[in-house]
């Protein structure tokens, strides 16, 4: 068939140009478009995933200051820090797997020991490239990339709390490691909600226990308390989506009173959020609660299966959330 | 250029070489050979080619980057007399709390351009500086040290496409091609020959020159084309340890430590021996 275009026919049959409203991922390339017209010192890179991440929708509107710099990440990010010392605040827009965890001596060496503004944009973070398998997965970039001086780290959960994310960080001193999700997560906020950068996200609040949960794990986490809820165990849920830096007051304030702590994270429990909650409550001597790590298990790489089923497997949705805490406080 | 201009540069790199002996008799163990196969280079970037002014951090510059770092030692005594730092950072160097280190520091030593030392990422980082300047329109161009050894590091040849990817004209690498790393030759432990027509056909202008012969260093730099739309790779063909009669390609002198009359002798050599 030589037509120039095949009509589709069937609702799951997609191309790469469709992702343009499908994914919400799309929204960073919009709001850093808009960002860019007034500021000239943004500029966006990535590596032959443009198309993907939708960063070709910043290389529409200021083509001047889009880099695609090809299947090469070890050099974007280097590139990237040499552009921030001539004044650029560029965000690298690849991969989680390929940003956190191949690029990390870059970030660490060239990005954060110079703290230089240069903003990864690491998507496609945990095991949501689902069937891509283990090679595409990332479920240890935050261990690796929490104990990185200088670096920030901030993990929204949704398309509006990524557009806060950024809109509050363009003139944060230093790196940013953004973890982002495949952009196709369920919506955690409503628009308007409170979303402060380094400040935890209080959404719920009950006196059972607190659940602290980030990236696609708050819309499980909130959807899990409704419906625990409705059993008679009121949960509080807060969003932590920013790691470093870590809101040590803010999160042992919601601990306070509360017999047990969830961490709810789409990475390793060893290393990640659950690991940065467990530093705060020994640092201040909180022995008090249990702390349960609902995470994907340290000890092994994914089995194969798409995103839904493999949330589902690991119990990383709602339903298994409302069900680890249920036989936790059984 | 006048014999003059010649002799002070001959000057300078002794200064280098005399300097880096000093500065490591103080931590006691320092990369003398590789510093001292890179000292007319040095000598010619900062007293003859580099366009820099009294403030380090002049926008429109030329930058250096130290992607082989472990030549730092040469170029702090160079930024000091330059007047980027006091000379008495020197009398301190690398002891406990000093900005100065085996490698250097951009955020702590003024003039360095950027922090380096884990081989393999300066053409990257160049390749990032000369886009931003590019794009700025400023004539400031980029010069990256490489070492030799350095380009097994396989990030050299992702920023080699970028470079020409970008055509970037004002990207100028310096192999400092003193055919050995720390084990010995290049060629015996991971060979990178052949080298130029590597860089050509990753579609780099290659200018091959004698990296101890100021004249032919000072000819190249000054002919290097303006706007071309093409990266330039100078391979500057070197001695490891040049200068030092004893450490003149000796894999030991790699790293070491002179203590006592052994440097005196041997800054005395420096200063008797007529290199380039």
């Amino acid at each position: 068939m030589k037509s120039a275009e095949l009509e589709l026919q069937d609702k799951e049959s997609w191309h790469l140009g469709m992702l343009r409203t499908q994914a919400h991922s799309a929204i960073a390339a919009r709001v850093l478009s808009d960002l860019a017209d007034q500021d000239e010192r943004i500029a966006v890179l990535t590596a032959d995933l443009g198309y993907s991440n939708r960063t070709v929708e910043f290389s529409y509107r200021h083509p001047e200051r889009f880099f695609n710099m090809g299947i090469a990440e070890q050099n974007m990010v280097s590139v990237a820090a040499g552009l921030a010392t001539i004044g650029y605040i560029p965000y690298v827009a690849t991969f989680a797997s390929f940003l956190g965890l191949l690029s990390c001596e870059h970030i660490r060496t060239d990005c954060a020991y110079p703290n230089l503004p240069v903003r990864l944009l690491s998507h496609h973070a945990g095991i949501s490239l689902g069937y891509y398998g283990t090679s595409h997965h990332a479920t240890e970039d935050i261990g690796i990339m929490r104990t990185i001086a200088n670096l920030k780290i901030v993990c929204p959960a949704d398309a509006y709390s990524l557009e806060q994310a950024l809109k509050q960080t363009v003139d944060v001193e230093g790196p940013i490691y953004f973890r982002m999700g495949r952009g196709r997560e369920a919506d955690a906020y409503e628009v308007g909600e409170p979303w402060e950068y380094g400040k935890v996200s209080v959404l719920r609040e009950g006196g059972d226990g607190v659940i602290f949960a980030n990236g696609i794990l708050v819309s499980a986490a909130r959807a899990a308390a409704t419906a625990l809820s409705q059993e008679g165990i009121e949960m509080t849920v807060a969003d932590l989506h920013t790691i470093q830096p870590f809101d040590v007051e803010g999160v042992l304030s919601l601990i306070e009173g509360k017999s047990h702590v969830f961490v709810a994270e789409e990475h390793n429990t060893r290393g990640g959020v659950a690991s940065a909650v467990a530093d705060a409550m020994v640092d201040a001597r909180v022995s008090g609660p249990e702390l349960v790590r609902i995470g994907f298990p340290s000890d092994e790489y994914s089995v194969i299966a798409a995103p839904y089923y493999l949330y589902k497997h690991y119990g990383l949705d709602a339903e298994g959330v409302a069900e680890r805490v249920r036989s936790t406080l059984r | 250029m006048s014999k003059a201009d010649i002799e002070l540069l001959r000057e300078k790199a002794r200064f280098i070489r005399t300097e880096t002996v000093r500065l490591i008799t103080i931590a006691k163990s320092g990369h003398y050979t590789s510093i001292f196969s890179a000292a007319e280079i040095l000598s010619v970037l900062y007293y003859h080619v580099m366009q820099l002014r009294d403030d380090p951090g002049w926008p429109d510059r030329d930058r250096l980057i130290l992607s082989k770092g472990h030549v730092a030692v040469g170029v702090y005594p160079v930024l000091a007399e330059k007047g980027y730092f006091p000379k008495e950072w020197l009398d301190n160097y690398a002891r406990l709390g000093s900005p100065l280190g085996d490698h250097p520091d951009m955020r702590k030593v003024p003039g360095v351009d950027f922090s380096s030392g884990s081989l393999g990422h300066g053409l990257s980082i160049g390749v990032g500086m000369a886009l931003g300047l590019n794009r700025k329109k400023s004539p400031g161009r980029v010069f990256v040290m490489l070492g030799d050894g350095e380009l097994n590091e396989g990030q050299n040849w992702e920023a080699a496409q970028a470079g020409a990817h970008y055509h970037l004209g004002n990207l100028i690498g310096i192999v400092d091609r003193n055919t050995m790393g720390l084990d010995g030759l290049t060629e015996d432990t991971m060979s990178i020959e052949p080298l130029a027509d590597k860089w050509r056909a990753f579609k780099w202008e290659v200018h091959e020159v004698d990296g101890h012969s100021l004249t032919e260093l000072v000819d190249v730099f000054d002919n290097l084309p303006r706007n071309s739309d093409r990266p330039q790779m100078i391979i500057a063909h070197t001695i490891k340890g040049k200068g030092v009669g004893y450490m003149e390609s000796s894999r030991m002198w790699h790293l070491g430590n002179l203590s006592g009359v052994d440097a005196e002798v041997t800054i005395e050599e420096i200063m008797q021996n007529e290199v380039g």
